[in-house]
């Protein structure tokens, strides 16, 4: 049959979101030349109108579903998900930066560019069905995030942030690129779909274990971009490091898309492979719950404690995966939305709290908000008893949904560990609302500026969003149930 | 929409409009609250007659709307006869609760009011729900508020009492959740009533290991919250530290969530394991008493006392539903109402004491009664009531419950009793340091009596204590016909699952002689 490579007018609209954000990246480096220095603010409101076209061009290219370029990308519900997840990611931390450049006397274009270039290649990564193109995502999206790590060049931290991410993740990266290389060898495709069939097929045992080494490999490779245990190690450094809107980024767009990409490959081209790599997965999901609970109990910076607490949710998803059902999947496209809300929410009141060269990052620090800034402090509250897991917020049915994928897969004991150790978990959130609402207002309290606009309307979303996942889950639950069957 | 429903988000409006009031204007909080409040109870009133009136075994005032499609999660409430009574007690203490901190509340008086309403709308809707999921949700939202009313307006020690209450029934919840998803996934529905039915029916089955799992997963959660020896650490510190109407709410209604989740789910839902279980849980009932009531006499805080005395009567609750009897449901349901009473409203004359001295040590007061006639009696009857004197409430529940477990083991019933005498030691011995002796002029200068605010608050409890302890056909009669329905399946004197009895005693004759089938069971 003859094959026919020129793309078509689907094609197109399948990777319009990409191909608007990469222009208005590459417009707004060339016009940067061109515009003083007071004027590169303005720059924000073109990269806010790409996201936002961007946004709708995704949701148009979900009306028309299915895989274009010969197979290598592929437009589904899940890939929709994601990619309105991300790009909602990318709006929100330009809403929470805008103020904080300012401040910081750092406004110039790259910043507007670079994350109009992460949330294209996490954009990539989401739609990716085959194996190189979700390496391109990836470092596409990596690379860029590395440079923002380390936007504030003058500032020790984010060099070392920079830098830590930079160097540890090029070589979680390797260990995925190894993968691909041992999954290529031993089926002879990067395709997810045909290395599945590959695999079904069956085959001699050597291939089985080569198979598996591959999927170990880029479990390595996953692991390190949604800093699951054992190796999460960079995480607390980079969070703390990095500038707090770029983490506010940080920790919700290529994390989820990271989980994205991790199930789409484990539960297409690896589901023949389950038994092998369920146990794996497992593991680093209970070690990951641990690890981030419990070292989160001792850490007296916000940042370094919000950096913890990812890791902890981080695990949490990692047990909707080991549960690796559909309602696992569904469950983990929930949690992730609705832990983009409530992290965002989060970092968006420290980035407000912290002030210029972020002088205010400890959690004493926020002693007396509660009644300084009380509508403030009411929506971190919201935030931090979500990330708890209080009924009524998104984090609690997101964690539901979850335990309960998990004991539809009979993980009877990973399921009542996990939530063992949500309850651990509040004791470490709980600080954060003791210190806000029953200690006295400190220095840093009482020399608080209004909240601004930017940061005060992704509180206000993210809140509104994280309220409105708790009480009807309907709303996103529904999608994600009959977009989570992976295998076409 | 159904009155019940109005009743259970009332109070949630109540606590948007209270957010949105200006802050600065206190008596107009004070006053919107107290009006709100009691405007709830009021409301609340006319869910008397449909619970009164509905079929035993139905739910009255019932809805059941879904909520969430997949997983099924219904909306779904109503009331019977245990249920009712909590329900008017979580709606009666909450406008007294408003005017206790009338004066006594003096920062952030806004939010105070605020979490109060927010915390009467979780309880209600925990007395209410008759879907798992949503029992949970309330559950884990009364959680919220109270964390708070303790955190920001308790006394020295305040934020440990908190964070160790809030953390403390979290780990609990958190394995009442494993247990409810499992029992999801095996029934398929959320719905109270469905899985009960499936499971009488044998519908839904579960191996008996399953059955002692999920028993024992709600049990803890439960547990925790009632509190039972040895889990009950949280309790005197959360009472201590936090302010009088904390106290109040906490001890009269919110204990009561862990005893209505043993008779309301526990129990019924998992006959077997309750029965296999009920050998050792007894024990820490009694334990509990004995060591509730010892611990309480040599308290030099009268907070601490109050507190240990309810572990001490709460043993009471749970022995009366262990006892699997009539009497003993009745009893406990009656207790459980008597206690929210009498213990809240001695943490009310506590808290009056406490504004007049600020001190809740023992020994910082002494010859009250001189200076504050009207407060001492008020104190005299209510203590009186606490430790179960005839005529008054307690004693009914009290002696329900021993009648209760006497038919199925008589040394649980003294064991038991021992308590009911430790009481009348501990109380009688706190109102003698505190009221009796020649009062200090200092302490005279600082003793006013009741006002009419603290008449207000204090009056219709004790008309209710006296009530209750008189005239039981007031509210007895749909509590017992409630449990009787709950009671069918599972009767202590219909062997249902003693697998040492002995042959020779088969079910005919353990009809006749509950005693002796039980015996040897116990035996075992």
């Amino acid at each position: 049959m003859p094959v026919n490579f020129m793309p078509t007018g689907t094609d197109y609209l399948r990777i319009l979101p990409e191909i608007i954000m990469t222009v208005a990246g590459t417009l707004i480096m060339l016009i940067e030349g061109w515009l003083g220095d007071d004027k590169k603010r303005n720059l924000a409101w073109l990269t806010f109108i790409a996201f936002a076209a961007a946004l709708v061009a995704a949701v148009m290219a979900n009306a028309s579903p299915g895989s274009s370029f010969s197979n290598m990308l592929i437009v589904d519900g899940f890939a929709t998900f994601f990619r309105v997840l991300v790009i909602a990611v990318g709006i929100l931390s330009l809403l929470s930066a805008v103020q904080y450049l300012k401040q910081e006397h750092a406004e110039s274009a790259e910043y507007y560019a670079l994350l109009l270039f992460s949330v294209t290649g996490q954009c990539i990564m989401a739609t990716a069905n085959e194996l190189i193109m979700i390496f391109i995502g990836l470092e596409i999206s990596s690379i860029a995030t590395y440079i923002l790590a380390g936007y504030l060049r003058d500032d020790k931290r984010n060099n070392e942030a920079a830098l830590k991410y930079f160097l540890l993740g090029s070589f979680a990266t390797a260990f995925l690129l190894y993968g691909i290389a041992w999954i290529y060898g031993t089926t002879g495709s990067t395709n997810l779909a045909v290395i599945r069939n590959v695999l079904l097929s069956g085959g001699s045992d050597r291939n089985m274990i080569l198979a598996g080494t591959a999927a170990a490999l880029m479990f390595v490779g996953f692991a390190f971009k949604v800093s699951a245990a054992p190796f999460q190690i960079w995480a607390p450094d980079v969070y703390q490091g990095a500038p707090a809107p770029v983490t506010l980024f940080m920790s919700a767009g290529p994390k989820a898309v990271a989980f994205a990409v991790f199930l789409r490959v484990f539960m297409t081209a690896f589901a023949p492979i389950t038994n092998r790599w369920e146990p794996l997965v497992w593991s680093s999901a209970l070690l990951t719950m641990i690890i981030g609970n419990f070292a989160a109990l001792m850490q007296t910076n916000i940042k370094r404690l919000l950096a913890y607490s990812s890791i902890a949710h981080a695990g949490y998803v990692m047990v909707a995966i080991a549960a690796h059902n559909q309602i696992g999947v569904a469950a983990a496209m929930f949690y992730l939305a609705a832990y983009a809300l409530m992290n965002i929410g989060a970092f968006a009141v420290v980035t407000h709290f912290s002030r210029q060269g972020e002088k205010f990052v400890n959690i004493e620090d926020l002693a007396g908000l509660g009644w300084k800034q009380p509508v403030t402090a009411g929506l971190f509250a919201i935030f931090l008893l979500s990330l708890i897991g209080v009924p009524l917020t998104g984090g609690f049915f997101g964690k539901f949904y979850i335990f309960k994928a998990a004991l539809d897969a009979n993980l009877v004991w990973l399921a009542i560990l996990g939530l063992l150790n949500s309850a651990v978990a509040a004791y470490y959130y709980l600080r954060v609302l003791v210190v806000m609402y029953m200690n006295e207002p400190g220095e840093a309290t009482l020399s608080i500026q209004p909240v601004g606009a930017g940061i005060g309307t992704t509180l206000w979303v993210a809140a509104v969003g994280t309220l409105l996942l708790g009480i009807f889950p309907g709303l996103l639950l529904n999608f994600a149930n009959n977009s989570s069957a992976l295998v076409k | 929409m159904t009155l019940l429903n109005a009743v259970i988000f009332l109070p949630l409006l109540g606590f948007l409009i209270v957010m949105a009031l200006p802050k600065e204007h206190h008596n107009a909080i004070r006053m919107f609250s107290l009006i709100a409040s009691l405007a709830i109870f009021v409301v609340s009133l006319g869910v008397i007659g449909p619970v009164w009136s509905a079929a035993p075994g139905k739910f009255a005032l019932e809805t059941n709307q879904s909520w969430i499609q997949s997983p099924a999660i219904n909306y779904h409430t109503g009331l019977d006869g245990i249920s009712l009574w909590l329900v008017m007690l979580s709606t009666l203490l909450t406008p007294l609760c408003v005017l206790v901190s009338w004066k006594s509340i003096d920062k952030h008086i806004k939010q105070f009011y605020a979490f109060l309403l927010l915390l009467e709308f979780g309880l209600l809707g925990v007395f209410c729900a008759l879907d798992f999921f949503l029992f949970f949700v309330f559950w884990e939202v009364s959680l919220v508020p109270m964390y708070f009313l303790i955190g920001i307006w308790g006394h020295e020690r305040r934020i440990y009492a908190a964070v160790k209450f809030f953390v403390y029934t979290m780990a609990g919840s958190m394995l009442m959740l494993v247990a409810m998803i499992y029992l999801y996934i095996q029934a398929g529905t959320f719905d109270y009533s469905k899985i009960l039915a499936g499971l009488q029916s044998g519908a839904i089955s579960l191996s008996p290991t399953e059955q002692l799992w999920l028993f024992l997963g709600f049990f803890i959660a439960f547990a925790i919250k009632v509190p039972l020896f040895p889990l009950h650490t949280w309790l005197p510190d959360a009472h201590v530290e936090a302010p009088t109407a904390g106290s109040v709410m906490l001890a009269s209604v919110m204990l009561k969530m862990g005893t209505y989740g043993l008779l309301r789910f526990s129990v019924p839902l998992f006959p077997n394991a309750a029965r296999e279980c009920a050998g050792w849980i007894v024990t820490l009932a009694i334990i509990g008493i004995v060591y509730g009531a010892l611990v309480a006499m040599v308290q030099p805080n009268m907070k601490k006392l109050v507190a240990y005395s309810s572990v001490s009567h709460l043993g009471f609750v749970v022995l009366g539903i262990f006892s699997f009897t009539q009497q003993g449901f009745d009893g406990a349901v009656y207790q459980m109402l008597a206690h929210g009473v009498s213990t809240g409203a001695l943490f009310l004359l506590v808290g009056f004491l406490y504004d007049r001295r600020h001190s809740l040590e023992i020994s910082s007061y002494g010859g009250v009664a001189t200076p504050a006639p009207w407060l001492s009696t008020a104190f005299m009857i209510t203590m009186l009531a606490s430790i179960g004197l005839p005529m008054l409430s307690n004693f009914i529940g009290e002696y329900l419950v021993l009648q209760g477990s006497s038919l199925v083991y008589f040394r649980w019933a003294v064991f038991a009793a021992l308590g009911a005498i430790l009481a009348a030691c501990y109380m009688l011995w706190l109102y003698q340091r505190v009221f009796f002796g020649k009062a200090s002029e200092d302490l005279t200068h600082h003793m006013p009596d009741l006002n009419f605010r603290e008449h207000a608050i204090i009056i219709p409890l004790i008309v209710l204590m006296a009530w209750m302890g008189t005239y039981t056909q007031s509210f007895l009669p749909p509590i017992s016909a409630s449990n009787a329905v709950l009671l069918g399946p599972i009767d202590a004197r219909r062997e249902i699952h003693v697998r040492a009895t002995p042959p020779s005693l088969t079910a005919p004759r353990l009809t006749a002689q509950p005693e002796l089938a039980l015996e040897s069971k116990n035996a075992r």
